[in-house]
């Protein structure tokens, strides 16, 4: 019934001399050592960067005093071509599990390379929210009624 | 910097509701508040500030006026996670070349 506007997509890739496999491991489980350490929620410096290897996995920064903040979830783990994350991090570096956008990261074969292709969706509640709301059917109930309250 | 006046006003959640029921085209006040949990002074208030944010475009029809999203101002948003992660893919990809150099020492 009602016609959406669509939000544009996000698109980047860049090409790097690795194995997908290489280079989908120093893209999720080594972010830290690439990630720019101004984009932070924490109080605390950034000592890591944790990506949880599986669906419904936390998405988190680390500090130095060992806190931990949350940035989103694992939607989808198939490494070493994919991986799917919830973004729930305002571009102003705040964490709000209300907004939900899809971050799919892909990793192609590409000669003796690799092509990374990274799309952030900032349609909020599309499939992302579908998604997540069977994720979090058993799991997070409190965030589930905020999908209600926000759905409704 | 009309981008982070976008994401400040588009952080509250009624107003990013509003923000959404303008998606599906453009609506005046009354149709707002009555498909949202929000009175009608509110949703006025969230439009004028999505409206100073850049988001959101208003024009008279009649009596009333009628809001519409602003394409403007979601590009500008759009434009905030594009320079991000251009910065962020260039960094990732330095990574790899610093550990291929690495290896590449380490073979010899």
């Amino acid at each position: 019934m009602t016609k959406t506007i669509p939000i544009a997509p996000v698109r980047k890739s860049i090409d790097v001399k690795a194995t997908p496999e290489r280079a989908f491991r120093i893209f999720t489980a080594e972010m830290v050592r690439w990630w720019s350490k101004e984009y932070s929620i924490n109080k605390s410096p950034i000592k890591d960067i944790v990506i949880e290897p599986r669906v419904n996995g936390r998405w988190f920064e680390r500090g130095e005093d060992g806190s931990e903040c949350q940035w989103g979830r694992v939607l989808a783990w198939e490494p070493p071509s994919r991986v799917l994350l919830a973004w729930e991090i305002t571009p102003s570096f705040t964490y709000d599990p209300d907004l939900i956008t899809e971050l799919d990261i892909r990793f192609t074969a590409k000669g003796s390379g690799t092509r990374v292709e990274v799309e952030h969706r900032l349609d909020g509640y599309g499939a992302a929210a579908e998604d997540m709301f069977k994720i979090f059917d058993s799991g997070w109930p409190g965030l589930l009624e905020s999908f209600a309250q926000e759905a409704a | 910097m009309t981008y982070s006046l976008a994401l400040a006003a588009l952080a509250d959640p009624t107003r990013r509701q509003v923000f959404e029921e303008l998606r599906a085209g453009p609506k005046p006040v009354g149709i707002i508040a009555a498909r949202l949990p929000v009175s009608r002074p509110a949703v006025s208030q969230h439009l004028k500030q999505l409206r100073e944010a850049g988001l959101v475009c208003d024009r008279p029809e009649g009596a009333r006026r009628i809001y519409f999203i602003n394409p403007r101002g979601v590009q500008e948003l759009r434009a905030w996670l594009d320079r991000f992660w251009d910065q962020s893919l260039v960094a990732f990809a330095a990574e790899v070349e610093k550990q291929n150099a690495d290896r590449g020492k380490e073979g010899k």
